[in-house]
């Protein structure tokens, strides 16, 4: 019951949303190329399906496998700073600063580093950098959280650094890990959007190029049409890692 | 006698917060049970990471006769790893000073059935009550066969009929094994209970204000607990710590 009904309201409410634009666009004869009817949308999706959905994809892997590069930079630098102190003061002000500064303002560095044939490495690279701020702070933030009863017995039993690590530091940061991926995981989608806008070309056609190039064409119910896609994509992903989620916290709780 | 670890007025103080415990002059004899009873902040856990060498003195001396991996603690909570089942956390010491698998799971294994939990072995924390993480915690502790067990309040979170029987668990490992053991509490007739010399803390910063000979673990009739003589002990700590707490 209560299940039912906590997705039959938001449903209602969006299914009377929609009618009303609808109704609206008809009503005030409202130009197409400034707001489409969700009918114009809908068409508009169906008719362009399969390119949407190999851009979304597109989009997808280069965000998932940015998510990979900046975990494994992330998790190796906190895993680093956490063995050592000299580590940890070097890289905490350059994760930080990594974290203020605005990827379009690095965008056009990354690109000419990355040259320009190759789009798809300077978008993968920048939404690494996005991602990867909330991966090392959840990660340093994580291996730091254990037990300070546990650390001591550890002590007792004189723990070498690597057992410390493997045994206490790294199940501890578990939580902490699995909600900056879930965190992560959105800010790379992101990030690989706005990088595709700054570096993206005919070589890596993404989302985010079908938006500016339906734009460009004042196309506006594709890129209604596309829009959608990405935020569907998004919440799929978000809900997906959410589940995931609970189901490793709930192992590692035992319960 | 041999002293298993001394004291020379040691001090523990902490930056910005002052002194936290002492001067301590103590003596911890081979096998003997000693609780130290006092009011909270009077420096108990502190004093008790000294004993474990888990803390350095700020002043004064501590000398361990102890070699490496010879001390366990038991904590106020159980301290286990939630990710873990029991036998995984009480395998944890052995699997730390690299005895290997085999050795270790089977050792883990009889120090669970030693405390009562043949048949959980394999639960994790999460699915056990409060007496049985603490009874797991204390087969933690006495799987590396330690010479020195320190407990610090380690019932102080229990219903009475479980820390009864828990306390009555920890005096039969102790009289099996005769390591040396220091428990720490707030309460009184716990202290008393346990130990066969009860030292009163000031309150904080803790210093030994009264000691008392009490009747051990090892010289008592059954039925004890009801007897006059406990009552007499636990009357005459009382006085002593109600002493201790005017003194400051």
């Amino acid at each position: 019951m209560g299940g039912a009904r906590s997705w039959a309201a938001p449903a209602v409410a969006a299914v009377v949303l929609l009618a009303a634009w609808e109704l609206g666009c008809r009503l005030l004869h409202a130009p197409t190329y400034l707001l489409p009817a969700p009918s114009a949308v809908a068409a508009a999706g169906v008719d362009n399906a399969g390119l949407l959905a190999a851009s979304a994809w597109r989009t997808l892997a280069m965000a998932l496998e940015a998510l990979l590069v900046a975990a494994a930079v992330a998790g190796g630098l906190a895993i680093a700073a956490a063995l050592s102190r000299t580590v940890d003061h070097i890289v905490r002000p350059l994760a930080a600063a990594v974290q203020v500064t605005p990827v379009v303002a690095i965008a056009p560095l990354v690109v000419i580093w990355a040259g320009i044939d190759h789009p798809q490495r300077a978008i993968v690279s920048l939404a690494a950098v996005v991602a990867f701020f909330p991966l090392f702070s959840g990660a340093v933030a994580g291996l730091a959280s254990a037990d300070r009863d546990l650390e001591r017995l550890f002590d007792l039993y004189q723990a070498t650094p690597l057992q410390r690590l493997a045994l206490l530091r790294a199940p501890s940061a578990a939580p902490f890990l699995i909600e900056a991926v879930k965190v992560a995981a959105g800010l790379a989608i992101i990030g690989a959007v706005v990088a595709e806008f700054v570096a993206g070309s005919g070589a890596a056609q993404g989302l985010a190029w079908r938006i500016l190039e339906a734009g460009n064409l004042l196309q506006t119910p594709r890129m209604f049409a596309a829009i959608l896609v990405l935020a569907a994509m998004a919440g799929a992903l978000n809900g997906l890692l959410g589940l995931v989620e609970k189901r490793l916290l709930s192992w590692w709780r035992g319960r | 006698m041999t002293a298993l670890i001394t004291l020379e007025a040691a001090e523990v103080a902490y930056k910005g917060r002052g002194a936290a415990l002492g001067p301590l002059n103590l003596e911890l004899e081979n096998g003997e049970a000693v609780a130290l009873v006092g009011a909270s902040g009077a420096g108990k856990s502190t004093a008790l990471r000294l004993l474990a060498g888990l803390e350095r003195p700020t002043r004064g001396l501590v000398r361990r006769d102890l070699g490496s991996r010879e001390t366990s603690v038991v904590f106020q909570a159980p301290t286990l790893a939630p990710w873990l089942s029991a036998l995984a956390n009480v395998r944890m010491p052995l699997e730390l000073s690299g005895v290997g698998r085999s050795e270790s799971e089977a050792r883990a294994r009889a120090a669970l059935e030693r405390v009562g939990l043949k048949d959980a072995l394999k639960a994790r924390p999460a699915h056990l009550s409060g007496g049985m993480a603490m009874r797991v915690s204390l087969a933690r502790a006495l799987v590396s066969g330690p010479r020195l067990l320190l407990l610090d309040e380690p019932f102080a979170a229990l219903d009475e009929i479980t820390r009864r029987a828990l306390a009555d668990d920890v005096l039969s490992l102790w009289r099996e094994r005769r390591s040396t053991m220091v428990f720490v509490t707030h309460n009184v007739e716990e202290a008393v209970y346990m130990a066969g010399r009860v030292l009163v803390l000031t309150p904080g910063p803790g210093r030994i204000a009264a000691e008392r000979r009490v009747t051990g673990p090892d010289e008592r009739p059954s039925g004890f607990r009801a007897s006059s003589r406990f009552r007499a002990d636990v009357e005459t700590v009382s006085a002593d710590l109600a002493q201790a707490m005017e003194s400051n």
